[in-house]
Parts: structure tokens; sequence; C-alpha cells
């Protein structure tokens, strides 16, 4: 190596830019020339009090705090908002749970309560007295049920119609009284049940409905503060009619 | 490598550590405190906002100091100080001084001079020489600093140390007489 090759990577050297070949033949030229090898030598030297010539200006403690300040996250968005949108996530997901387990809740007690009125309906038929006022008089039945219930209904006139009615019962559901009566259209035979409709009792889904349960068609209808529940065996057409009845009774 | 960001850590976490250092550059670059106040706040302001758009695994540091650096050129003082600065690298006066060996130089100059003599050094020359011999900076980091070449910031370097020596020979000359 020549010197002026040497001098072009001095500064190179001073600041440790060299490949490890380069430096090699660096070196080995240092070795044979005083001169270069001095040169390096205070280009070092140069480095390092320039550096420690230039470290020079500190800031002041009160400049460091502003600016510590400065960058850090503001405390209330270091609380809130990392959790926030999780937060948001969770309480909406909540309350989709909540109220589908509502709706779930309300509609498997809705089922419950159909499927304890179809029981009734069923252990009535079953039974060898199953009402106990037997009459097809509208006239006889209805006074029958005062003193025995806490409200009052009324009864369709069945004489144009095919239905018949047979007589009617009080009957117990979710521990409280009502009326369950019995009317025949052709072989089958309905139950019409009256009773308080008080949500806490009532599950059965609200306004009118009509659903089937294991064959057995049902319409619901509340009325008044009472809830109407007609079940039975026949085709959903004479149930709707039965029901059409009974809500122009006056 | 320690200035490469691995985890990405907060931007308090990397950038603090870098304060007293970048205070210091930027007094060299502005010659005041309260103007270096300044520059090192808005650099940091414009880092932390700019923080998201910082890729992982470049070099933090360089990108704090090119922050601070087009801030400074972009301030009063940076345009001031910079506009007798855009000659080519290459047209920089060659000094007619005589050739002083170095370890005689050195020998005599003092803390101040240096200091001096940093101080009278344009800005180009005076920030190459503080980003590579204060900041320890690689060639690969200094070029990312500046946005220039390696190339370039070998030659400018070279340029940089140059009227540095002759500065320092010319502050002796005038102390002996």
């Amino acid at each position: 190596m020549t010197c002026d090759l040497c001098r072009d990577r001095l500064d190179a050297y001073a600041d440790s830019a060299c490949s490890p070949e380069e430096l090699a033949s660096l070196e080995e030229h240092f070795r044979t020339c005083p001169s270069c090898a001095a040169e390096a030598l205070s280009r070092l030297q140069m480095k390092r009090m320039t550096r420690a010539a230039a470290t020079r200006y500190s800031p002041s403690p009160e400049f460091r705090l502003r600016i510590e300040k400065s960058i850090q996250p503001k405390p209330k968005s270091r609380w809130s908002f990392p959790w926030m949108p999780g937060l948001a996530l969770a309480a909406v997901a909540l309350l989709l749970l909540v109220l589908g387990l509502a709706g779930w809740m309300r509609h498997a007690a809705s089922e419950q309560a159909v499927a304890e009125l179809l029981d009734l309906h069923v252990a009535t038929l079953a039974s060898a007295n199953p009402v106990d006022v037997v009459s097809t008089d509208r006239h006889t039945v209805k006074p029958w049920f005062q003193g025995k219930l806490p409200f009052t209904f009324n009864l369709p006139e069945l004489q144009n119609s095919p239905f018949k009615l047979l007589g009617g019962k009080v009957t117990y559901f979710e521990h409280s009284p009502g009326a369950q009566l019995l009317f025949q259209i052709r072989s089958h035979e309905l139950s019409v049940f009256i009773l308080q409709d008080q949500p806490a009792m009532m599950p059965l889904a609200t306004g009118r409905t009509s659903t089937r349960e294991l064959a057995f068609n049902v319409e619901t209808w509340s009325d008044a503060g009472l809830r109407y529940v007609v079940v039975g065996d026949a085709s959903p057409a004479d149930i709707h009619a039965l029901s059409d009845l009974m809500r122009s009774a006056k | 490598m320690a200035d490469r960001v691995g985890d990405f850590g907060s931007f308090e976490q990397l950038a603090l550590p870098l304060f007293a250092r970048l205070y210091n550059f930027a007094h060299w670059l502005t010659q005041d405190r309260a103007l270096a106040e300044d520059l090192v706040q808005e650099t940091y302001m414009k880092a932390l906002r700019g923080f998201s758009s910082f890729q992982q695994g470049t070099n933090f540091r360089a990108w704090m100091y090119k922050i601070l650096r087009n801030t400074f050129l972009t301030s009063q003082t940076g345009l001031k100080a910079s506009v007798s600065l855009d000659d080519d690298d290459e047209k920089v006066a060659d000094p007619a001084a005589a050739h002083t060996p170095e370890s005689l130089l050195l020998a005599r100059v003092e803390q101040e001079t240096i200091q001096e003599a940093l101080e009278e050094l344009p800005v180009r020359f005076r920030e190459i020489i503080l980003l590579c011999d204060v900041e320890e900076m690689s060639y690969q980091e200094i070029a990312e600093t500046l946005a220039i070449p390696r190339g370039t910031v070998m030659s400018r370097l070279s340029r940089a140390r140059k009227v540095m020596r002759e500065l320092l020979a010319a502050k002796l000359q005038g102390a002996q007489r």
C-alpha cells in the first residue's frame, strides 16, 4: 500500500469503517511507515478529543421533565383507551347474551306453560268427571264460577255454530285459579282456559299466537287483563273459529 | 444491533434515552439554549405523532436525528445557517495552508480551541463531525440521518475534517502571534 492510498483511508480507519482486509493492509503499511502510523494515531486522537470537546451541552432537569411529560401517554388515554373498545365489545356481547338468554328463557317458559295447559286438558279428558258444572247453557256455566274466581268472563252464543258447550271447572295454573271450559266440535273436545294475565305467572307469548304442540293446536291471546288459551286436537281452523267466538262474546 | 428496533418498544422507551444527546446535538446546531430546547421539543412532538409510521426494524436513532435535523433546517436559524452551505461537497475551498502534521497540531490544541473551531465550521460539516465523532454513528447511519449516499458521507466527512484541521492550525498560529 502506498502512502497516498493510506491517507485516503485514514478517516475510515479512525471511524472503524474498514473491511477486515483493508484493516490488515493498513496495519501492515503502518509497520513500515512511521509517518502514516503517526497520522493514523493523531486521527484517532483527534476523534477522541472532538468527542470530549463536543459533549458540552446538557439539558436542564426542568426541560427533561417537560419533555418526559409531553411524550407520556395522557393518564386518561392510558387508562380508558386501551380497554375501552374491549369493554364496549364485552358489554355488547353480554347484552346480546342476556337478551338472547332472556328470549330463550321466555321461549322456554312459554313452551313450558303451553305444555302444562296441555297436560291439564289431557287430564280433564281422561277424567271420569271432566267438568264440575255440566251444562250446555252458557247462562248456567258462567254464574257457576261466581265466587270461585277473582275475575269474570263472557261466554259466546253458540246456537248457530258447530261448537257445543260441555261445561266447566275451576283449574289452577301457576298457583292461581282460572276457568277451564270444555267445548265440543264433532267428536273433538277442546279446552278454553281463562286465566289472569300476570306477567310473572303467564310467560305465554303476548298478543295472539297460534302454535302446534305435540299435534295439539293452541291459540292464545290476551284481553282486558285475562289470558285466553284454546287447546285441542281439532284443526287449527276449528281452534281459530272457537277463539273468534270467544273473542266476540259480550 | 442495539440501534435496530427488534421488539417494538413504546415511544417513551425508545426516545427518552436519546434525550441528552439529541439536546447536545441541537445546541451545537442552534448555538443557543432556548432555540435548542424548542428544537428538541418540536422533534419529540413530531416523532411522537409520526411514530405510528416509523417502520419496525429500521434505525430509530437515525430516524430521530433526521427529524431533528430537518426541523432545524426548516427553522429560521437553520435557513440562515444553511444559506451559504449549498455548495457541492467537492467545491469547498481547498485551503492553501501548509500541511500541518496532526501530531504536532494536537499536542498544543486545547478543548476550548476545538469547541471554537466546531462553532465556526459550516453547519453541514459541523453536523457530520458531530454525528460521526460524538454520536459515533456508522457511515450507514449517517447516510440514513442526512439522507445522502454512503459515498457522500465519506467525502463530506473527509472535507469536514480537513477544514477543521485548518481552522485549528489557523487558531494555533494566531495564538502564537
